[in-house]
């Protein structure tokens, strides 16, 4: 199968700190891929380099071009378009409604006010949050919030859904809920799931696993498949 | 534990008496109950049955507590079959795992046969625990499985927790072990 997303021979510094030392990786089209490891072992800056916001210094990332090739602002169009993105705490604007946090990647795009409130309003029924839908916030639940969160990054019905410990903040119930609707979004929508934890039973959620030690996959050139083949 | 695989481990780094087998366990295995002599003759008994070790020739002297005992080429193949296996995936095995990182070290120094153990036993846990979450994501589980399957879950993923940070020390076990050997033959 051809892959959605290629990383080839990725390095990236802070400083003098070497995150990430030549790592490589395919994510196939529907399949939620873990990437796993200590922290300080490199696992959120390669998800921020296979999403575009940090740049390889070496290396590149393919999404059918060289994100290396594009400006910046087309960049960050690719994550109002076909890459959504999650972090642990889900950034929401805090001025804003569920609603209007979830319709907010449309508007940017300049989908009419209608269409992205229809939208906005069908993705927050169906990660079950539609009561929230007119407060704010901070008025709502970590696990409502994280639920809003995913409703937002997949308001533009990405390819790539990039998550990264999406349900560190919560407790276990709530993540295996939240989780749960992760698996759903790769099954129903053949949507690829790039997921970062460091906790072995939320990569468990996952159809194949990559481990990061040291800035490298571990072993090197092999990933994981969670079933138990090479 | 497997007694006779930990003697065979022990074995690898060359001609041992009975003696020195129960007292190099038990140094290595220092958290482990002490080894009985019988165990450790029990086990000579056995895998010179099964042809895996040989008697020395000449060190029967004076009855069969002066008996050394080498590997045979049986039994190095025995025990690298027995370091290539991963343990079963159930809960309670962190004493096996732990038994077999150190067998892997006395086999090979360099520490690369315990370091792969530690990953192919990670990959097997971690497809246990998937097959777990799964019958948990099955749609209309009954809650007594869902249930179940958390227990298996946090017991897989406390195996999981000390298997990386094994693979995080195992230079460091490697580096003990072996100033351990190097202070023994020093004596």
């Amino acid at each position: 199968m051809t892959p959605v997303l290629s990383a080839r021979s990725l390095t990236f510094t802070y400083g003098t700190a070497t995150a990430l030392r030549g790592v490589s990786v395919d994510v196939e089209p529907g399949e939620l891929l873990a990437i796993t490891g200590a922290s300080g072992s490199g696992k959120s800056t390669l998800l921020l380099c296979l999403a575009g916001i940090l740049r390889p210094q070496t290396g590149d990332v393919v999404f059918g071009t060289r994100l290396g090739d594009l400006a910046e602002a087309q960049r960050s169009k690719l994550r109002r378009g076909p890459f959504g993105v999650v972090f642990q705490f889900g950034q929401l604007v805090p001025e804003l409604t569920a609603e209007e946090n979830v319709a907010l990647p449309l508007l940017l795009s300049r989908t009419s006010r209608r269409e992205a409130f229809a939208a906005a309003h069908d993705l927050l029924g169906r990660f079950g949050v539609a009561e929230v839908a007119g407060k704010r916030p901070g008025q709502v639940s970590g696990g409502q919030q994280q639920r809003i969160a995913l409703a937002r990054a997949m308001v533009t019905s990405p390819r790539v859904l990039f998550a990264d410990e999406p349900t560190g903040a919560l407790d276990s119930l709530t993540s295996e809920a939240v989780l749960s609707e992760i698996v759903r979004i790769a099954r129903d929508d053949e949507t690829a799931v790039v997921l970062v934890t460091h906790d072995a039973t939320v990569a468990a959620y996952a159809d194949r696993e990559v481990v990061m030690r040291d800035g490298q996959l571990d072993p090197p050139t092999e990933t994981m498949r969670t079933d138990g083949a090479a | 534990m497997s007694t006779t695989h930990v003697v065979l481990g022990l074995l690898s780094q060359g001609e041992r008496h009975g003696y020195d087998l129960k007292r190099d366990h038990d140094a290595t295995f220092a958290q482990a109950r002490p080894l009985a002599f019988g165990q450790v003759y029990a086990a000579l008994d056995k895998l010179a049955r099964d042809g895996l070790v040989k008697a020395s020739a000449g060190g029967r002297v004076g009855g069969p507590d002066r008996t050394s005992y080498a590997l045979t080429s049986a039994g190095r193949r025995a025990l690298l079959a027995w370091l290539a296996e991963v343990e079963p995936p159930v809960p309670h095995v962190a004493n096996a795992l732990f038994t077999k990182v150190a067998v892997a070290l006395l086999v090979d120094d360099t520490g690369e046969t315990s370091k792969d153990y530690l990953r192919r036993q990670r990959q097997a846990h971690m497809a246990r625990m998937r097959e777990f979450t799964k019958l948990k994501l099955a749609r209309k589980a009954p809650l007594a499985q869902v249930l179940a399957a958390d227990y298996a879950i946090a017991h897989l993923d406390a195996d999981l927790r000390w298997i990386d940070t094994a693979l995080a020390r195992a230079d460091q076990l490697r580096d003990e072990m072996l100033a351990t050997s190097v202070a023994k033959e020093r004596r």
